[in-house]
């Protein structure tokens, strides 16, 4: 039941995609650029995907692309989630 | 063990949507940021545990790598280039999708499996939106650097290139879907994915750049759902449709900010912004311009009340938002009421303007959205901008042949006084002359915004 599979996928993306515009459309302008740099970050859940290719057994052209990905992946959640909190730091009300 | 794994990636998805939903407040922001990289940690360390993972010589060099330029770049990076720095990270995360993607084909071509049809479909698919978005982050971010030209690029055949492309790789992607192993093809694809984003973005002008972040933004999310897909991965598919909602909003917040519809961005209809041609359109306004110097414009701050500062990109290249800052404080000091108002497209991305302010230590409730300080500009006795130019002016609101007409425009004009910080008199972004410096109730202040502030800083303490 592969194609099964595959519907249930569409059906948590279509309904993810609906959670997402609920929660986002909530955020107040002042704060688009952290909700940017922070959800920029979580996207860099590809990692997941990274690891299982450069964990491989045997080296491969898939380890090379998996290590390559790791280090973009990498970039993307470390940079991002850093950098948005140095951001959200500075958002204080006197 | 495979059940507990599922039931942590599930733990992960939830952390993510209440990080998202935290953020939306300056008070819990900082919390849902921990929230979502704690998932993203748990994410990551199941994921370690699994049992398909059997070496980690790659892995830890690969992590270590990653997290030592990601952190560096995270600490260095200064308040105005951030959106260079969210343009980078967009496509860091396109360019994983994309690898990832390549590595799950060869994977399977390696261990001489059929290749399903969702399989191959959602691995074309990951591979095409995420080079996309990896070669047009980063032609983004060498605009934003100023590396790639800020202009609106256009060269002859533009349209009919782009249809090709698209066709062509669509075509491609079919045949591959039927002959998954014609490896070239796929590479093909790969290429022409990559040349696609860069045709995508080359032609945006720079103060375009606010909907084109978002919209690689997007990007970066459905290509994360896309590796989802390819990896039968919902964690992936929710985190991805999360961030790529996210971005889509953004969008069209940017859009309604320049009255452009989402069709006409996506399509590469950026024709009325940044060109020359503008510069003719619309009529050119004409009369005397009054200016004033630091001595004057301080004794006019000093007998107003009401002072509404509205800050743009100019504020953010003269890294003036600190002596804005001294401005506000010392006003504030003698009693007069000071806010900021700030257009949506002000500046380079979504929030560009409220980061900088933040970083000023201006406080977050002084800062009001076009739409909650828009009908109040009447009781304001001086407008004050810094560095803005197309946002304010008012040839949008009635001057049918200016390229900007119909864009919500913040109004100053309205005000008792305006007071216009600027360089020169340089037209805008747009390409055309304001008509709002020559109203009687506008006094051009020249000069740079950081030298210029300063000066009017110093002579209101001395008042």
């Amino acid at each position: 039941m592969e194609n099964f599979d595959l519907l249930m996928q569409i059906y948590v993306f279509v309904l993810a995609i609906f959670v997402g515009f609920e929660l986002i459309t909530k955020v107040p302008p002042t704060l688009h650029t952290p909700l940017m740099s922070g959800s920029n970050a979580i996207s860099g859940i590809t990692i997941v995907g990274a690891l299982l290719s450069a964990g491989l057994e045997e080296f491969s052209v898939s380890t090379i692309l998996g290590l390559i990905a790791i280090i973009f992946a990498t970039i993307n959640v470390i940079g991002g989630f850093l950098v948005t909190d140095r951001m959200l730091k500075m958002f204080k009300k006197k | 063990m495979e059940i507990i794994s599922y039931l942590i990636y599930l733990v992960s998805s939830v952390l993510f949507i209440f990080g998202i939903k935290k953020l939306g407040s300056p008070k819990t922001a900082r919390q849902g940021n921990m929230l979502a990289s704690l998932g993203m940690f748990l994410a990551v360390v199941v994921t370690l545990l699994d049992h398909r993972v059997l070496t980690y010589e790659y892995i830890i060099l690969g992590l270590i790598v990653g997290s030592a330029i990601g952190a560096v770049m995270a600490v260095k990076v200064q308040m105005t280039g951030m959106p260079q720095m969210v343009g980078l990270l967009n496509g860091f995360g396109g360019g994983a999708s994309t690898l990832v993607a390549l590595a799950e084909y060869y994977k399977e071509l390696t261990h001489g499996l059929t290749f399903e049809m969702s399989t191959i479909i959602t691995i074309i698919l990951s591979i095409l939106i995420g080079s996309i978005t990896f070669t047009g982050s980063l032609i983004a971010f060498g605009k934003l650097q100023g590396i790639v030209t800020g202009k609106v690029v256009k060269y002859p055949g533009q349209n009919a290139i782009n249809v090709i492309l698209i066709l062509a790789v669509i075509a491609a992607g079919i045949y591959i879907v039927m002959n998954p192993y014609n490896t070239e093809l796929l590479l093909a694809v790969t290429a022409v994915s990559l040349v696609m984003g860069v045709l995508l973005v080359l032609p945006i002008g720079g103060a375009d750049m606010p909907v084109a972040v978002s919209l690689l933004n997007s990007y970066s999310g459905i290509a994360a759902s896309a590796t989802g897909f390819v990896l039968s991965n919902n964690m992936l598919i929710i985190a991805g449709a999360l961030v790529g909602a996210s971005g889509i909003i953004l969008t069209l917040i940017m859009c309604r900010g320049m009255n452009r519809s989402l069709m006409n961005v996506l399509l590469g209809g950026w024709d009325s912004a940044g060109s020359t041609a503008g510069a003719g359109a619309g009529t050119s306004p004409k009369g005397d311009v009054k200016s004033v110097d630091a001595e004057e414009a301080a004794m006019m701050f000093d007998s107003a009340q009401n002072v509404v500062i509205i800050p743009g990109y100019g504020m953010a290249v003269a890294q003036a938002q600190h002596a804005v800052r001294d401005l506000t404080n010392v006003l504030e000091k003698k009693g007069i009421n000071v806010r900021f108002a700030i257009h949506p497209v002000a500046g380079r991305m979504p929030g560009h303007m409220n980061v900088l302010l933040a970083e000023a230590q201006v406080s977050y409730d002084k800062l009001f959205a076009l739409e909650d300080i828009n009908d109040d500009f009447n009781n304001v006795d001086i407008a004050f901008i810094v560095g803005a130019n197309d946002v304010v002016n008012p040839a949008a609101r009635h001057d049918q042949s200016s390229p900007i007409y119909g864009m919500p425009i913040l109004n100053a004009d309205y005000s008792k006084t305006v007071i216009i910080n600027k360089r020169s008199m340089n037209a805008g972004y747009a390409g055309i002359d304001n008509e709002l410096f020559f109203y009687p109730n506008a006094l051009m202040y020249f000069g740079d915004a950081k030298d210029a502030i300063t000066k009017l800083v110093n002579e209101i303490k001395q008042l």
